[in-house]
């Protein structure tokens, strides 16, 4: 292919696209829309998995120790759980410690239930607060903390607790949740390859005299092919730029307006610095895609005049 | 330069468009192909441009087996046959000139030639002045005007016009018939499909006459010959 025509088909490509005035503009927006909708729920899934991920991390093991225990058998203990592969980390929390936190925790309101326990007479027992690597494997490393004390002849710790039942339920919220957003997430790409389908059939019925005509004074079929490949492309593009463009304004906004009611409930968004590649770069590639495909589609069928 | 042995056409539909048809057109002859409307006068001009292909039968364009083309040298062939059509056929959104710069941007031509060239068919049709018109604000002879200097603009060695005159007033009719015979004085072969009475009984030129998909009468400076 000469140089000239290359150009002339970029030429032709974009000329096309203000030619076709309207119908540029609805295939532009049947992208746009489309992509808009797929990439409000990818914003949505991936703070819904990072808000799951918070969830999850703040689960943690507390085992209780006898109120007489040593020091030593703390220390060694500490070490023992320590050394559990699964634990990212062991926190010793001594009876006096403990009580500051129940206070803390009850508030005001029930600060008179916990009146006149002092040093000498706390209830409490002296804890440990265990973090998991991955917060799935912490029901059985609440066993291996169990298979511990059972190995030990003073059976030094009382209770292992983990919020069994709330633990269980969370992960199958966040594990809905996720298997939720995918299926949603897919269901949309499909919608939006079908709803662009729709917009080219029609594009297809108005270009089908042009593309006869272009047989007719001895055009090949690459030469046909070629300003309107470059067109879709281009429609692709400026469609999901403009999309990508929205979204960001858009998401920017809500990070701003939630960030101090969610900072409350100690969630945190996701930034939009993390999210601009993992949603702008499959937007555009898809935008583009289907742009591209979609010339091709439409131009095929007519090529065999 | 165009020669057609024993055509048979048969659509799909079991319609017999030719039945063994056989003639010869030479260099720069100006044929009438004239008949009824179904005699099959259409079939016969889409098989010269390669729009359909003979059932049965050997064609031969400008020195191609045109039945027997691949399809990748269909474009090629057609760069050599120019083609006009009633209804013109014209690209609605390009200009009058865009339309005819078309033609010549299909075979890689220079861009400095693509312009000189353009405007010169553009002046012999007669709208070097509404270059810039689009389809839409010309006339219908102006169209057409535009349509023949598509047609010509790659310097065909054959026209095939499908009833060029057939939506036009008779004094459009007129200046288009100039037109091309005036492209047929210049070396150009011209097969013209009409049902125009006065024009073949006035300008008189070689008349192939088809009915039910046989050629029934061939005759040089010839009458149209059928009552309206």
């Amino acid at each position: 292919m000469k140089f000239s025509t290359i150009l002339r088909h970029l030429r032709e490509g974009v000329l096309n696209i203000i030619r076709n005035g309207w119908m540029s503009f609805a295939s532009i927006s049947s992208i746009g829309i489309s992509l808009f909708i797929l990439g409000v729920f990818m914003l949505m899934a991936l703070n819904v998995n990072i808000i799951a991920d918070q969830i999850e991390s703040q689960v943690e093991i507390r085992v209780y120790m006898k109120l007489d225990t040593e020091q030593a058998k703390i220390d060694q203990l500490q070490t023992e759980i320590g050394n559990i592969p699964e634990v990212s980390k062991v926190t010793f929390v001594p009876k006096a410690e403990g009580i500051e936190l129940l206070r803390k925790s009850i508030g005001e309101d029930g600060a008179e239930l916990l009146e006149g326990f002092n040093e000498s007479n706390n209830p409490l027992p002296d804890a440990f607060t265990v973090e998991v690597y991955e917060p799935k494997n912490i029901g059985f490393v609440a066993k291996k903390i169990g298979a511990l004390n059972i190995e030990d002849q003073s059976k030094p710790i009382t209770d292992i607790n983990y919020g069994k039942g709330t633990v269980d339920s969370i992960f199958k919220v966040t594990d809905a949740v996720r298997i939720i957003g995918f299926v949603i997430v897919a269901g949309l790409a499909v919608m939006a390859i079908f709803l662009i389908s729709t917009t080219i059939k029609i594009t297809i019925l108005a270009r089908r005299r042009e593309i006869g005509i272009m047989k007719l004074v001895g055009a090949t079929n690459n030469f046909i092919r070629w300003p309107f490949f470059i067109e879709g492309a281009l429609i692709g593009i400026i469609g999901s730029v403009a999309t990508v463009i929205l979204l960001f304004v858009g998401y920017s906004q809500i990070i701003g307006a939630s960030e101090y009611q969610l900072g409350l409930m100690m969630f945190q968004l996701v930034t939009l610095k993390e999210v601009s590649l993992i949603v702008s770069v499959p937007l555009l590639a898809l935008g583009t895609l289907i742009g591209i495909w979609g010339s091709i589609l439409s131009v095929r069928r007519y090529l065999k005049v | 330069m165009i020669e057609l042995q024993d055509i048979w056409k048969t659509y799909a539909d079991g319609t017999h468009a030719l039945r063994g048809v056989s003639v010869v057109i030479d260099r720069n002859e100006f044929v009438y192909l004239v008949g009824p409307s179904g005699a099959g006068k259409s079939t016969f001009m889409k098989l010269i441009y390669r729009e359909e292909v003979p059932t049965k039968g050997q064609i031969s364009v400008n020195g191609f087996n045109i039945g027997k083309l691949k399809p990748r040298k269909i474009p090629y062939v057609r760069r050599n046959i120019g083609v006009i059509f009633q209804d013109y056929r014209l690209l609605p959104k390009l200009s009058a000139y865009e339309n005819v710069a078309f033609a010549m941007e299909v075979i890689e031509a220079p861009r400095r030639i693509i312009k000189k060239r353009t405007m010169e068919v553009l002046e012999l049709v007669g709208l070097r002045n509404k270059h810039s018109s689009l389809p839409a604000q010309l006339s219908g002879g102006e169209q057409q005007r535009v349509a023949i200097a598509r047609a010509i603009v790659n310097n065909p060695a054959v026209i095939v016009a499908d009833e060029p005159t057939g939506n036009l007033d008779p004094e459009t009719s007129w200046g288009i018939m100039n037109l091309l015979e005036e492209i047929n004085f210049r070396g150009t072969t011209i097969v013209m499909a009409t049902h125009n009475r006065e024009i073949v009984n006035t300008l008189r030129k070689r008349v192939i006459a088809i009915e039910n998909g046989i050629i029934v009468r061939d005759e040089a400076r010839g009458e149209y010959g059928y009552e309206i």
